[in-house]
């Protein structure tokens, strides 16, 4: 499958899991990537070589404003364009809200809001200007979760920021539809999904609780989130914009 | 791209519009698909074009489905995909002016059709060589979302093919299948129907933009798009999706319509 050939598509988060299922489905449709995350570029050495040469790495931590600029440099100087923007990177942000701190609550909106906002901001131009090359247009991909839709106990900081991401991603699709720009955006919202951060740091309880709660019966593989993405980044999605397309086994159905 | 090599698709109402679009890309994608319609002329094309196989059958006849199972058994064995496409608008008016014979006709096709499909597909699905799987899209509509005071009959029809998609989902999973079911949300599509209503107005142009202008993308939908979406659905990267709605409009449900 070639369907991402001659794009670009920056990848925040890209290193693991979820993100770094849809590098390697970007790369397998034709696209060169760019990874954005937070190891130096030493650290993340290994795992850059084995994607191959169509991939880049830049460090960034998302919520920081001031690291974009360099970011963005260093998607024109390596590629000279951007056709996909996907904000994966995100953190937890759980516990009894009388004991969550004002600093926690900001440090997961910080990555899960500030980013998303941040990534938007930064990229729209270069977005703009590659949409024009594709019937499709453009596509930004905001990765929200289930947790955006529906709430749960003690998950209030994380379950309010991925509802942020749920609604900034519907305004700025009908923003850019307003202005004529050619970039569609969406939203992802998969369910428990089997990473390497969600299996590290789940108790038994917990990964039998996410099985039980699916009506399919299991947890997701990244792969499964990957595939959305996928179509969303493709001209197979070139009327699909300011959806919102949930992935969750029929968590959400039931 | 060849995703579907080796399934076997139905497509109900596939003579026009969407259902023909998906007709094709499904067929372009290597399934074997199976359409049927009322349009015996229509269908003659698509067969032609797409090498699909035609069955003259209503969604709405509880005794045709059997014997369109049977056919679809005998022939190829085994049915992985089912697009409940079938629709009607006609006979259709505001909470005023509605008949009960329009109301009834509404509710035959557009809901009861949908469940019978449902109901013989899933039966279908159950029996495959190798176990219970398959994906059914149901093709319900943005006005599930936003009904329109005109079209009360289509919009209430619509708006219950979510209830109806997810109670599909949640039996097909607590049974331990692999049964997939999902619905789509078209915003307004540039179909023939669509088309010939335009042409027909005093101002076509006119017509046109103010059709164009329901959607934040100031343009209808394709129905080769909309087949996209399907045939993504139909898939077996889409494993984890079941349950879901998922929205094909331009924008036209992410705010306020016309605001």
């Amino acid at each position: 499958m070639n369907r991402l050939q001659g794009r670009v598509a920056l990848v925040t988060g890209g290193l693991q899991g979820i993100g770094r299922a849809i590098v390697e489905r970007f790369l397998a449709e034709g696209a060169s990537v760019m990874l954005a995350d937070l190891p130096s570029p030493d650290e993340a050495a290994d795992a850059l070589a084995a994607l191959g040469d169509k991939a880049g790495y830049v460090r960034l931590d998302v919520g920081d404003e001031a690291g974009w600029p360099a970011a963005i440099a260093a998607i024109r100087e390596r590629f000279g364009r951007l056709d996909i923007l996907v904000a994966n990177a995100g953190i937890d942000g759980t516990g009894r809200v009388q004991d969550m701190t004002l600093a926690a609550w900001h440090r997961t909106m910080r990555v899960n809001v500030d980013g998303v906002f941040l990534a938007t901001r930064h990229c729209a131009d270069l977005l703009s200007e590659g949409g024009r090359d594709w019937r499709g247009g453009a596509s930004i991909v905001n990765i929200s979760s289930i947790m955006g839709l529906v709430g749960i106990a003690q998950v209030s900081a994380y379950n309010a920021s991925k509802g942020a991401v749920r609604l900034f991603t519907k305004s700025i699709a009908l923003e850019f539809a307003a202005a004529k720009a050619p970039v569609r955006v969406n939203s992802v919202h998969p369910g428990f999904v089997e990473t390497p951060l969600l299996i590290g740091s789940s108790d038994q309880a917990a990964l039998d609780f996410y099985t039980a709660a699916t009506p399919l019966g299991r947890m997701a593989q990244p792969p499964e989130i990957a595939a959305v993405v996928a179509f969303l980044a493709s001209d197979d999605a070139s009327y699909v914009t300011g959806a919102e397309l949930v992935v969750d086994g029929g968590y959400t159905a039931q | 791209m060849r995703r579907l090599e080796g399934k076997v698709a139905l497509v109900t109402g596939g003579t026009g519009g969407i259902g023909a679009a998906t007709v094709k890309r499904l067929a372009e994608e290597g399934a074997a698909v199976v359409f049927t319609g009322s349009n015996a002329e229509a269908a003659a094309g698509v067969s032609a074009a797409t090498g699909a196989e035609f069955r003259a059958a209503k969604v709405d006849d509880p005794a045709g489905w059997a014997p369109l199972m049977e056919a679809i058994r005998d022939r190829h064995g085994r049915l992985d995909i089912a697009f409940a496409n079938a629709g009607i608008e006609a006979g259709d008016g505001s909470v005023e002016s509605i008949t009960i014979e329009g109301w009834s006709q509404l509710i035959a096709v557009n809901l009861t059709g949908v469940m019978l499909t449902c109901q013989a597909v899933v039966g279908m699905m159950r029996a495959n060589p190798g176990g219970p799987t398959g994906s059914i899209i149901v093709n319900s509509s943005m006005a599930a979302y936003k009904p329109m005071g005109n079209f009360v009959g289509y919009s209430t029809t619509k708006g219950a093919l979510i209830a109806l998609t997810k109670s599909v989902a949640m039996h097909c999973a607590n049974q331990g299948t692999r049964i997939r079911c999902n619905s789509i949300h078209p915003g307004v599509v540039e179909t023939d129907m669509i088309k010939n209503i335009i042409a027909r107005q005093p101002d076509p142009g006119l017509a046109r933009a103010t059709y164009n202008a329901m959607a934040p993308l100031n343009r209808m939908a394709q129905v080769e798009e909309i087949a996209a979406l399907v045939a993504f659905l139909a898939t077996d990267e889409t494993s984890f999706i079941s349950g879901s709605e998922y929205s094909i409009d331009g924008c036209s449900t992410a705010g306020m319509m016309g605001v």
